[in-house]
């Protein structure tokens, strides 16, 4: 049980996925403007990622370890995600329209992020079993949430701010996105 | 032939990957530890994207248009296979330290941006110098910002040790050096208006390629392809 609640805080926050693996940096700078889009960026992707990682930890395990088709893992992984978001768009759009709102234009452009694949690889090469991926795969994605609402919180105050024309946009957020990424170090003595 | 070489230097410096379209970031900022890392990062990004280029051009006209994404990602993650195989055979310690981001090669956005603006509408040969001509940019790019995280961090270029120990900034070769130095470059491209995706604007699109990398590599290089 130690053992689980380990994994998720250290997949959360000690190996944060954006600010110390670089994964799914696209939408962590994309989206990142107003908290409110972060908040509904990072619930779609926690959403996407459970699943993704527990449907992806049930076919490697049962389907393609059984047939020895191991090394054809990167493909299927991907072609399980992008057929699992246009189910979960498709689901969500028909029988819970109020959270389709709310997650709906985030799905489509969560089939590229790479953290959900990048969750399925690891889960692979750690060897993780279905419940650990299951965890891990929630774990990883909260720190995802984590981290885009947090920066979407700095740059709204930086929106107020006068900073130099130079570093204007990009460099001033690349720039939080650092500063956040050592703050996170602090979390490295946690286990 | 003038058409071919156009399309090295259209990669290499006009719509470079990194400097310009500000695409695959993932890989650019995690892998750029050390120049080695970079450049081999690169070359295998080059040796993808040139051959599924060569590939989707190919079968461009036997594609049906409804699913050629699916497709092109097939074809693209079988590529990544190979590349995968065959690096964990032959250069065993590259691939060690570089990883996870070689199956991630996948959802790398340059890739199924020139796919999906170039490599669909254009002739095999054309796409393959296109693809040659991307990699070689993103390859270029790599090595440059290996080379200075390594140099600043490390005190060392290609292992071998310039800078004395006391003089290390080790954060460079840490997780918050890569935003640093990727900040200091785009901050450079600001201050000396060079044509980015990420140059502030006036309608306030500042994050050119801001909607996660499936909206962004078909967005991104359909404005640049535009200009």
């Amino acid at each position: 049980m130690k053992e689980l609640i380990l994994l998720v805080i250290g997949a959360a926050l000690v190996n944060n996925v954006v600010l110390s693996r670089f994964l799914g940096l696209c939408p962590f700078l994309g989206v990142s403007k107003k908290v409110e889009t972060s908040t509904g960026m990072g619930a779609a992707v926690i959403f996407v990622i459970t699943l993704s990682s527990a449907a992806s930890s049930i076919i490697y395990s049962f389907i393609l370890v059984p047939l020895k088709l191991e090394y054809l893992q990167t493909i299927v992984f991907i072609l399980v995600i992008a057929a699992l978001v246009q189910f979960v768009e498709m689901v969500l759009k028909k029988q819970i329209p109020s959270l389709y709102e709310a997650l709906g234009v985030f799905l489509p452009l969560i089939t590229t992020n790479c953290a959900v694949l990048g969750v399925a690889l690891d889960n692979v090469a750690k060897g993780h079993g279905f419940i650990q991926s299951l965890l891990y795969g929630i774990g990883t994605a909260s720190g995802f949430a984590i981290a885009i609402v947090l920066l979407a919180g700095v740059r709204e105050k930086i929106e107020n701010s006068d900073i130099p024309y130079t570093l204007q946009g990009m460099p001033i957020v690349l720039i939080t996105a650092g500063l956040m990424a050592i703050a996170f170090f602090g979390f490295a003595g946690l286990i | 032939m003038e058409k071919y070489t156009e399309r090295l230097y259209n990669g290499i410096v006009k719509e470079n990957p990194t400097f310009r379209l500000m695409l695959g970031m993932c890989p650019t900022l995690a892998v750029t530890t050390s120049l080695i890392n970079g450049f081999g990062m690169g070359a295998s990004t080059l040796a993808v994207l040139a051959f599924s280029n060569l590939l989707i051009s190919a079968l461009r006209n036997v594609i049906p248009d409804r699913v050629r994404i699916p497709a092109f990602i097939v074809i693209v993650a079988s590529l990544v296979t190979v590349v995968d195989l065959l690096m964990k055979g032959f250069v065993p310690s590259l691939y060690a330290a570089l990883g996870i981001y070689i199956p991630l090669i996948v959802v790398n956005c340059i890739i199924l941006g020139r796919a999906e603006s170039y490599a669909s509408k254009n002739t095999p040969g054309l796409s393959f110098m296109d693809g040659l001509g991307m990699g070689m940019g993103f390859t270029i790019a790599l090595s440059c910002i290996g080379a200075v995280r390594e140099l600043l961090g490390a005190g060392s270029v290609l292992g071998h040790q310039i800078i004395p120990d006391d003089y290390h900034i080790s954060i460079f070769v840490l997780a918050p050096g890569a935003f640093f130095v990727l900040s200091l470059l785009t901050a450079l491209q600001n201050k000396l208006k060079f044509p980015s995706a990420t140059n502030v604007k006036k309608d306030d699109e500042s994050t050119g390629c801001g909607c996660g990398c499936a909206g962004c590599s078909v967005g991104c290089t359909d404005t640049a392809d535009s200009k």
